[in-house]
């Protein structure tokens, strides 16, 4: 019985990544509702699981690409891979309004600039305060900062490996938790209560996950305003990391 | 047709790459530079023409939100291929890096939303 299901797994790996990630999503949206009251997004959730997945899967086959080595789960590795990625994130693109982003105006621009600049910054300081040398693994970590999407699609870009591509989106995941569960507390010291201050605050917080989760704890009203900038976010950061950031990072560093 | 709608998005996507792939060669870089950056804005142009002359059906737009919506997973899946075993082992830069980058911005919201006119107030209202 097991050979036989391990067989219609192995044979059909894309469909059988599907239904895992989907176990994994509802398990996530459970674990979501019950057990944080909705305060951590489950997407959140959903991505540990799979980083703990991959953890998991890396000890059993002493291999570099977590889960999708162990042949069980080899669809995972072609769900998750950079073509699908890339087309799944192209098509968010449709969500976003060309013209309530203009009303946003100069400062909506201004707080993504700054919200792309300052934590790529950060996050090659504290990259080459521990030790990394090499300006891929340096902009690799440093676009982890801005969000867990550009970190992997710069990394991929400029040949990091996958170890640094692996902290690069642990960063970002990081980042997304974080900024989901303090914006609450933090809103009043960041005066969120304008759409324009939404706004400004998706710019700066950057992962659409972490703004809207941030924002919805926070007051529902601002949602849509955050996310609009948000999903600006990843568009600039996947531009500028691999060409403008990674450039500035070779002339500063070397190689 | 649902198919019009991925087979747009794939369109842009393929144009997206190639473009990046040239930006990149253009630059003296052997790798793709913003090709995905390009490929959104590419979708994004490509949507508001093709609204503007009427030529986008609800079920057309179904085949590229069908994409969009599935993106979380995706990462998922993503993450669940990544070599989390030799990231645990550089920990504290993840860490240090997500607080750090927090609080920076976090610190320009706060300056910036200060700056804010106070007539703002008004404004929302009569939206």
């Amino acid at each position: 019985m097991w050979e036989i299901l391990e067989k219609a797994a192995k044979e059909n790996g894309l469909v059988a990544a599907f239904a895992i990630v989907g176990l994994v999503v509802l398990a996530s949206g459970l674990i979501s509702r019950k057990l944080t009251f909705g305060r951590v997004q489950g997407s959140a959730i959903a991505i540990l699981i799979g980083l703990a997945l991959a953890y998991v899967g890396g000890k059993m086959s002493g291999g570099t690409k977590g889960l999708a080595d162990l042949a069980l789960f080899s669809g995972v590795g072609l769900m998750g891979g950079n073509m699908l990625r890339d087309f799944a994130i192209v098509a968010t693109a449709f969500e976003v309004h060309p013209e309530e982003a203009r009303r946003a105006g100069w400062i909506g621009a201004i707080a993504l600039l700054l919200g792309t600049v300052l934590p790529f910054i950060v996050g090659v300081g504290v990259a080459w305060a521990f030790g990394y040398r090499d300006a891929v693994s340096l902009t690799t970590i440093g676009a982890g900062a801005i969000t867990y999407i550009v970190g992997p699609v710069t990394g991929t870009a400029i040949g990091a490996s996958s170890d640094v591509m692996a902290l690069s989106i642990a960063t970002g995941v990081i980042k997304a938790i974080i900024v989901m569960v303090t914006t609450p507390v933090a809103a009043k010291f960041m005066r969120l209560k304008t759409p324009r201050s939404a706004m400004v605050f998706g710019g700066l917080a950057g992962t659409v996950s972490g703004v809207t989760a941030g924002l919805a704890a926070t007051d529902r009203k601002l949602v849509p305003y955050g996310a609009l900038v948000a999903t600006f976010h990843t568009g600039i950061g996947c531009l500028l990391g691999p060409s403008v950031l990674f450039f500035a990072v070779k002339a500063i560093f070397g190689n | 047709m649902i198919i019009y709608g991925t087979a747009l998005l794939a369109v842009c996507h393929l144009l997206g790459i190639v473009l990046g792939d040239l930006l990149g060669a253009a630059l003296g870089m052997k790798t793709n530079v913003g090709g995905v950056g390009i490929a959104m804005l590419l979708l994004i142009v490509m949507r508001l023409n093709l609204h503007r002359i009427g030529r986008l059906s609800a079920t057309s737009e179904g085949g590229v939100n069908y994409w969009g919506a599935i993106y979380i997973p995706v990462v998922v899946a993503m993450a669940m291929q990544q070599n989390v075993v030799a990231a645990l082992r550089g920990g504290p830069v993840a860490l240090i890096a997500a607080v750090g980058s927090v609080l920076v911005c976090a610190l320009f919201v706060s300056f910036i939303n200060r700056m804010e006119p106070p007539h703002a107030e008004p404004e929302n209202k009569s939206e």
